[in-house]
């Protein structure tokens, strides 16, 4: 095990590095010049200069690359060109925001799919089964942002559960803000759920079929006892693949989720600043959903050679 | 002690039933070894799983009776089936590498049968499985009781399978196929741990094989299986030296005999 850990984690940090080689030379060739950006087209060649300087554009790239490189490691990410501070300082607060989002999603997903998955493996073919089937064809095929809308007509307007639009920050009430999170995380994790009821449901009725069930029921196993000591930790196996890539397209689809419901988080920085082309943020914030993906890809292998034996080698 | 009447197996799951057993009846005493022999499709197989407890699918329908100690196994409760298998009533099957749970150390599984029956201690559970290990002739049962199954050979599987169905000391072990998917040195190896288990527990085989030299090297008494009834029963002696049915007689010529050196095999 503590081979593969340092095998894995070797590949990670050398992902990592292709990643970031990869998001920086993007945006560093993409034509347009950010003095001129900055300044205004009507500058100076000589002031143009000066900002050039200023801005360390005329660097050589590898120089530049690295000192970007070792600003990741102080959170600080560069300086954004729109604002005079370092891209941290702007990006930094709004992480807890998301991550909220994606965990509390993630723990809906979790909660929902893991007890729904095992009752309808259980009683495949019945009346619960069936509607859980049909809603899951339903859920799967409906984009984030209409359930966010659904979500928040249903929720907000006739229920009045929430009130939308407003966002109340972790750092003036930590409850509101949690209790605002939540309908945002339900419309990012109900596709997910149906996904995950699916496999789970399938992976348990594939495995029951397998020759070591057959064995586990021939030393008087009951059914109960057969799912929970030998199926289920052989059929939530894709399961946790899948959980893993939820993660990824959560960030993914939570930008378009604070869209709908108002989230001044990651995705509404990213977009503002593509808007204004103050690269450093938006290379930044594509950089930490790099990390983030990447990490998560980590850890479900970890946790599938925590499982399985016969992956750790 | 088992007692198998008018046994009939019918499958329903396509648009006519099919017949996989046909009223079979045959007897097995304590501490016997019955064989059944018979081509894929003869039922043998079916037999060996309904006299486990294993066929309980929706779509089978099982008549007749499988008397064991005087309950008929077909129509008792799952919950008093579940009381005998694995107890009294132990199987091994043809595949070890699929019948091993993948993720769960070899130990766990061994103990399984003992732990399902009521045993908590486990240090006795160790103690057991250990010994079973032991018992079927592995080497470094302490090791192996650590190990994963992929780390075991086929035929050290089938031995942990053979452990693991022993552990109960069961009145009735039924191997089905146990040697079909191991190479043969490891089939003399498993055939004659099978007879020395057979002596020292007094346990009582209920062998099913397609292979009849194998049969004959173990069992007492044999039963051959043809399209779901029998075609013959009797003592190895009889079936070997005076075999009465057709099919019989070609199995019997199918197998290859041993040519005394310089002679060719036309």
């Amino acid at each position: 095990m503590g081979k593969y850990l340092v095998k894995k984690a070797l590949i990670l940090v050398f992902t990592l590095l292709v990643t970031s080689f990869v998001v920086f030379a993007i945006f560093a060739i993409l034509p347009g010049d950010p003095a001129v950006h900055k300044l205004g087209t009507q500058a100076t060649p000589e002031r143009l200069e000066l900002m050039r300087e200023e801005m360390g554009l005329n660097e050589p790239f590898v120089l530049r690359y690295v000192k970007w490189l070792g600003s990741i490691f102080t959170l600080e990410f560069g300086r954004s060109y729109s604002y005079s501070c370092s891209v941290g300082s702007l990006i930094v607060s709004k992480i807890p925001i998301n991550l909220t989002l994606s965990v509390m999603a993630l723990l809906i997903v979790c909660a929902v799919s893991v007890p729904m998955g095992i009752y309808t493996a259980k009683h495949v073919g019945g009346k619960a089964d069936k509607l859980v089937m049909a809603l899951n064809q339903f859920f799967m095929s409906l984009p984030p942002f209409l359930l966010g809308l659904a979500l928040t007509y249903l929720f907000g307007i006739v229920f009045r559960l929430f009130t939308p639009g407003g966002y109340v920050d972790y750092t003036s009430n930590l409850f509101g803000f949690i209790s605002y999170l939540f309908f945002p995380a339900l419309a990012l994790a109900i596709p997910k759920c149906a996904m995950c009821i699916r496999l789970l449901k399938t992976g348990i009725l594939e495995e029951a079929q397998k020759d070591y069930a057959r064995t586990a029921y021939s030393r008087g196993n009951s059914t109960t006892q057969m799912l929970y000591k030998h199926i289920l930790k052989n059929a939530v196996m894709p399961t946790i693949t899948f959980v893993g890539m939820v993660v990824a397209d959560m960030i993914a689809s939570g930008i378009i989720i604070e869209q709908v419901f108002g989230i001044p988080g990651l995705g509404r920085s990213l977009l503002s600043a593509i808007s204004t082309r103050d690269y450093p943020v938006v290379t930044a914030i594509v950089m930490l959903i790099a990390i983030l993906i990447v990490s998560v890809g980590f850890v479900t292998d970890i946790i599938h050679a925590m499982i399985d034996p016969r992956i750790r080698r | 002690m088992l007692c198998v009447n008018h046994l009939t197996i019918e499958f329903h799951d396509h648009s006519l039933p099919e017949t996989a057993v046909d009223d079979i009846s045959f007897t097995l005493k304590e501490g016997e070894i019955l064989g059944i022999v018979g081509e894929s499709g003869s039922g043998k197989s079916m037999t060996a799983l309904a006299v486990a407890g294993l066929l309980n699918r929706g779509d089978i329908k099982k008549s007749g009776e499988i008397l064991w100690e005087g309950k008929n196994l077909l129509f008792v409760d799952r919950s008093e089936l579940r009381n005998i298998q694995g107890k009294d009533i132990a199987i091994v099957f043809q595949d070890p590498l699929t019948g091993l749970n993948p993720l769960r150390k070899i130990g766990w599984q061994v103990e399984e049968a003992l732990r399902v029956h009521g045993e908590r201690d486990k240090m006795k559970l160790r103690e057991a499985a250990i010994k079973a290990l032991a018992d079927v002739k592995l080497p470094e049962p302490e090791k192996i009781y650590q190990m994963y199954p992929h780390e075991l050979s086929g035929g050290m599987r089938q031995r942990v399978m053979i452990a693991a169905a022993m552990i109960c000391k069961p009145k009735l072990l039924i191997a089905d196929e146990p040697t079909t998917a191991l190479d043969v040195t490891i089939q003399a190896q498993i055939i004659e741990l099978l007879r020395e288990i057979n002596q020292t527990a007094d346990t009582a085989i209920l062998f099913i094989s397609h292979d009849l030299s194998l049969v004959k090297q173990l069992a007492e008494r044999v039963l051959v299986m043809k399209d779901g009834k029998i075609a013959e029963e009797g003592t190895v002696e009889k079936i070997f030296q005076n075999p009465s049915a057709m099919y019989t007689k070609e199995l019997i010529a199918a197998i290859p005999a041993m040519l005394p050196k310089g002679v060719k095999n036309e």
